[in-house]
C-alpha cells in the first residue's frame, strides 16, 4: 500500500526540505551569504527572486551508494531557505558562485544608496 | 600586588571534560530561553562539529559518506587503524569581511573528528577517498576472507 503524500493548497504534492545553515555579512558595498548544501552542485541550485524575496533551493545529486545501510546520518532531502532582501540591494548583479557543496552569494548594493563623499568647491 | 604582564588568553583545558561541561551548562540555561529547534542547532556547542556520516555496505565494498561542506582537499585527513577508520580535518574560515556586520553565523569553524569501527577486514592499500560537492566519500574494498562466500550444495 503506498501511502498519499501530503499535498499543499494548490494541490502538488508537499515537498520536505531541509534548511542550509548560512552566515550572512554585510559590507559598505554589499552583503555576502555563505550557505551550506552539501551534495548540491553547480546544476543543483536554483536561486528565485519574487519581488523582495529570495528562494534557495538546492537538488542533491549524490549518486544513490548501493548496499544495505549500517549507519545513517546523513539527510537525502533538499535544502531550501527563503530570505528577504534588503531593498537596497541591486538584484540585477547578484552573482553566484558554489564551491565544494557551499553556495557564495555576492548581492551588491546598489549604486545611489551607497555613501558617496561631495566634493564641497 | 598587581603584576604588569601582558593579558593572555587562557590555554584550553586539556581535560575534554571540562570544556564541555560549561557548555552543556550554558546549553541548559539556553534550553529555557529558546524554541526547542534552536536548541537543536545549537547542540553542536556540546560536541563541536559533528559532521553527518552513512556507512554503507556491500558484498564486495564498504562505502562511508561523509558531509564535509566547504574544504580544502588537503585539509581533510582520513586513517585506518586496526580496523578503525577516522576521518579528521580542519575547516579554516575565512577572514576576508573585516568591517563587516555579521547577521548569520550558523556556519561551524574549527576541528572535526569522526571514527567508525569498519565491521569487516579490507584491503587497506585499496582504500579509496573521493571529495565532490563537499562530499567525501571513501571505498573500503573487503578482503577475500571477509566477503560472503557462496557454498553450492550437491544433493544426491
Amino acid at each position: 500500500m503506498q501511502t498519499e503524500p501530503r499535498r499543499t493548497t494548490d494541490g502538488r504534492p508537499e515537498q520536505e526540505y531541509v534548511s542550509p545553515d548560512v552566515n550572512i555579512v554585510e559590507t559598505k558595498d554589499g552583503y555576502v551569504l555563505e550557505a551550506e548544501m552539501p551534495g548540491v552542485s553547480k546544476d543543483g541550485l536554483e536561486v528565485t527572486l519574487e519581488g523582495n524575496e529570495m528562494t534557495l533551493v538546492g537538488h542533491r545529486q549524490n549518486e544513490a551508494v548501493t548496499g544495505t545501510p549500517l549507519f545513517r546520518e546523513c539527510k537525502l532531502l533538499d535544502f531550501r531557505r527563503v530570505f528577504e532582501l534588503d531593498p537596497a540591494i541591486d538584484t540585477a548583479r547578484i552573482a553566484a558562485k558554489m564551491d565544494q557543496g557551499v553556495l557564495s552569494l555576492t548581492l551588491p548594493k546598489s549604486e545611489k544608496v551607497k555613501p558617496h563623499k561631495i566634493a564641497v568647491n | 600586588m598587581n603584576s604588569l604582564t601582558r593579558w593572555q588568553r587562557p590555554v584550553l583545558s586539556t581535560w575534554p571534560g571540562f570544556g564541555r561541561l560549561t557548555d552543556l551548562r550554558d546549553d541548559i540555561d539556553r534550553l529555557f530561553e529558546s524554541p526547542l529547534t534552536e536548541w537543536a542547532r545549537s547542540s553542536n556547542l556540546l560536541s563541536g562539529w559533528n559532521p553527518a556520516l552513512d556507512l554503507y555496505e556491500d558484498k564486495d565494498n564498504l562505502y562511508v559518506k561523509v558531509e564535509l561542506p566547504g574544504m580544502k582537499r588537503e585539509d581533510i585527513d582520513v586513517s585506518l587503524h586496526e580496523g578503525s577508520l577516522s576521518i579528521s580535518g580542519e575547516r579554516k574560515g575565512e577572514e576576508k569581511h573585516e568591517d563587516a556586520e555579521v547577521y548569520r553565523a550558523e556556519r561551524f569553524f574549527g576541528r572535526f573528528q569522526r571514527t567508525v569501527t569498519v565491521p569487516a577486514s579490507v584491503a587497506v592499500d585499496k582504500v579509496k577517498a573521493q571529495y565532490k560537492d563537499g562530499i567525501l566519500t571513501i571505498t573500503l574494498p573487503k578482503t577475500e576472507e571477509a566477503k560472503p562466500k557462496h557454498i553450492d550444495v550437491n544433493v544426491s
